[in-house]
């Protein structure tokens, strides 16, 4: 317990600080009836967003290696969780375990994504991954449009290109190739929200400062110095890779589980751009700037509503005028006031 | 730097000021109207219905791809609701779009949106995946629905208070294999539909399976994707290829004007039939509208039909917004005059909750007959509305009616 609040911990602290706190206000105005709809409708995505920029953190900021198919882990996840609670609505009926089951499911789909694209790209050195990753999320979208999955009496029915089974009597279709999901009971609730992402925090952060997390970060700054000290570069890399993946898919199926209806079409390179910009804004390597920056930039849109014509307009100029202050002096100052306020 | 910095942070500052300034009026003017005493009573969502004022809600996707969809219906809708309140009858209605920039996860934001803002009545989504969303939003909160757009089954699927003003995506691809059967249009048949657009793939599945059924020869059938929607080289080839000489195109009207344009380059002329969403090709800009001779469609809506109330939409649309309004635009406008019409038969008053309200009017829609611009003795079952499409062939710059 003293570990946890040394100084060296301190990311402990505000990461795991911000969240509960956020959530206890929150409940706190859900109990009271001083919450609006428009804001208790985004709670989840929210959560959904904070874990997705937590994990590309892991890849992005900690492993310094750029990802650009975060998404189609996402996709993955919410899919494949999908098909896990729809298949599993007769033998798990208590609803927050079948999502949690359903999490497990799709995030270990994504991780095993994660494996098969991680395996041959992150032996080599350069920014290879990025190019596969782009594609990687292609892929997945392309892939999801193609897939016909449907249910009845007798189990799942798989295809692809066209639907190429007949279900039976009382028989639903899973997913309906490009017409993606629909009719999906929604699972997800914001404490389910909340509990993932502090799963997620839980397991990064004490990943982060672990021997593991040590060596990711050798790895990063300089791969022949940890070469040399007997640190697997490929090993490490695809460590966290893996990890992020993992908790993308999770992410995913908190986020598919929020809405009836998921097309293939949502988690294009536009989402994976997206969450990139909530890590590059929250700070590369810093996970609570990634939770503050996920969570802020889903309200902002909706916030800009009242302004109507002129909202994508100010959301731009809102995300120049972060990035630079990301970058200025003032900021410096501002951090620098604040260390000789700790020390 | 830091002074562009300091300009910036303060137009932000300025900005949300702008913004939450914004939103107390809206609801100072929400709770001055709510003092009302019948109005209090009517729970949350509901504070600001009162004056005698409807409040309806839609969302649609006013900016991005599918933008002209969304402004159609947005002042189609603003129209009706002009009129209406011009006239100056029993019923009032009080009318906000919110933008879903076609994207399910927007659309519940805005749906949300609308609910704070004491929405009563809604108009739902304008396109079909974003509609489908929020009808299960508008079904467990018990606030009635009335898309003018949103074709898809899965929309009014299993939800009793969401209905729809257009017809649904089957009805079209049975009615369009119909058609072409029996005024024997073509033996070989080639079809290009957009496979990522529920619309266009729903109506080609019951196109597909009618066909089969009536014994229509379909000798290919091409896909593309809202991604690569600028090139049918590939797809009017293999349709020439295979002799076919009916192209169906279940698609919407701006994919639907370049695959015209490029058949015409490749020098292939088939016959070409479209459905309701080729409504509007002849107000594509800089489309050459000759291309179009001969293009036969199923559509509810006309704009050059000769009665009085299409000649007035027409003729205000195009003074308010300067284009010809499509079919989504009299879709909304007839949704708000089905709206009134309901209203004023089952007696219902403003000051009602959403929840009274959708009780009162599915009861309303379930029984009456409704005549609009893009239908006569419209009737509901289920949802769904009915009433045919008409087949209309474009000849000289104009549609006529192909009985």
């Amino acid at each position: 317990m003293k570990k946890l609040f040394s100084p060296g911990r301190r990311d402990y602290t505000i990461s795991f600080g911000i969240v509960i706190l956020a959530y206890l206000v929150v409940q706190a105005m859900i109990l009271t009836g001083n919450i609006t709809s428009s804001f208790k409708g985004q709670l989840v995505p929210i959560c959904a967003y904070i874990v997705m920029a937590v994990s590309l953190n892991l890849t992005v900021g900690v492993l310094g290696e750029l990802s650009l198919g975060h998404a189609g882990f996402m996709s993955v996840g919410a899919f494949g969780g999908i098909v896990a609670t729809t298949a599993l609505a007769d033998a798990i009926p208590f609803a927050p375990l079948r999502l949690a089951v359903a999490m497990a499911f799709g995030g270990l789909l994504a991780g095993i994504m994660g494996v098969i694209v991680g395996v041959p790209v992150l032996r080599l050195k350069g920014d290879y991954l990025a190019i596969v990753t782009l594609a990687f999320g292609q892929i997945i979208m392309n892939i999801v449009n193609v897939l016909y999955i449907g249910r009845d009496a007798r189990g799942l029915h798989f295809s692809l290109l066209e639907q190429r089974f007949e279900l039976g009597e009382g028989g639903k279709m899973i997913i309906n190739g490009p017409i993606g999901v629909s009719g999906v009971s929604k699972l997800s609730t914001f404490t389910a929200g909340f509990l993932l992402v502090l799963a997620t925090l839980l397991l990064i952060l004490n990943l982060l400062h672990s021997r593991t997390g040590r060596a990711v970060m050798a790895v990063r700054d300089n791969a022949i110095a940890a070469e040399s000290i007997g640190i697997s570069i490929t090993r490490y890399k695809l460590l966290a890779f893996v990890v992020s993946a993992v908790f993308a898919g999770m992410a995913g199926t908190l986020y598919a589980m929020n809405y009836s209806t998921v097309t293939a079409a949502k988690f294009d390179f536009n989402t994976s751009i997206l969450v990139l910009v909530f890590v590059v804004l929250g700070g590369l390597g810093n996970i609570w700037g990634s939770i503050i920056a996920a969570a802020l930039l889903t309200v902002l849109p909706e916030l800009l509503r009242a302004v109507n014509d002129y909202r994508m307009l100010l959301y731009a100029i809102l995300l120049i005028a972060m990035m630079l202050f990301n970058n200025s002096k003032l900021k410096e100052r501002l951090l620098a006031g604040r260390h000789r306020e700790v020390e | 730097m830091k002074k562009i910095l300091a300009m910036l942070l303060a137009g932000m500052m300025v900005f949300s000021l702008t913004a939450c300034g914004g939103k107390d009026g809206g609801s100072d003017a929400a709770n001055n109207e709510g003092s009302n005493p019948a109005a209090n009573d009517t729970g949350n969502d509901t504070d600001g219905a009162a004056g005698g004022a409807f409040k309806i809600g839609g969302h649609g996707p006013l900016t991005g791809g599918a933008a002209i969809y969304g402004n159609a219906a947005k002042n189609g809708a603003q129209i009706a609701v002009d009129e209406i309140n011009a006239a100056g009858g029993a019923v009032q209605f009080e009318l906000t779009y919110e933008d879903d920039e076609h994207d399910p996860e927007k659309a519940e934001n805005a749906y949300n949106a609308l609910k704070d803002w004491g929405m009563q009545l809604s108009l739902s989504g304008v396109t079909s995946k974003p509609a489908e969303a929020t009808s299960t939003s508008h079904n467990d909160d018990r606030i009635f629905a009335l898309t003018p757009s949103a074709s898809a089954t899965a929309v009014i699927e299993g939800k009793d208070n969401v209905y729809q003003m257009c017809f649904m995506d089957p009805n079209q691809g049975t009615a369009s294999a119909d058609y072409i059967s029996e005024q024997n249009l073509g033996s070989k048949i080639a079809v290009i539909y957009q496979n990522d657009e529920v619309y266009s793939s729903g109506i080609y599945d019951r196109f597909a399976a009618r066909a089969k059924e009536l014994g229509l020869e379909i000798v290919s059938a091409t896909t593309f994707t809202t991604a690569s929607q600028t090139d049918f080289s590939v797809q009017l080839s293999e349709a020439k290829n295979a002799g076919a000489d009916l192209l169906y195109l279940p698609i919407y009207y701006t994919p639907a004007s370049l695959i015209l344009t490029q058949a015409k380059g490749m020098d292939y002329q088939p016959k070409i039939f479209g459905v309701d969403g080729m409504d509007g090709i002849l107000t594509v800009e800089g489309f050459d509208t000759s291309l179009a001779e001969g293009v036969m469609l199923l559509t509810p809506f006309n704009a050059d039909a000769e009665d009085e109330r299409t000649k007035s939409f027409v003729s205000k649309y195009q003074e308010l917004f300067g284009e010809t309004p499509n079919q989504f635009a009299a879709d909304a406008y007839d949704c708000v005059y089905a709206f009134k019409q309901a209203i004023e038969q089952s007696g219902a008053t403003a000051d009602l909750s959403a929840e009274d309200l959708c009780g009162k009017m599915i009861e309303a829609f379930s029984s009456m007959t409704f005549d609009g611009l893009t239908g006569e003795g419209m009737t509901w079952t289920d949802g769904a509305v009915s009433k045919s499409p008409k087949g209309m062939v474009i000849e000289n710059g104009a549609y006529v009616g192909m009985d």
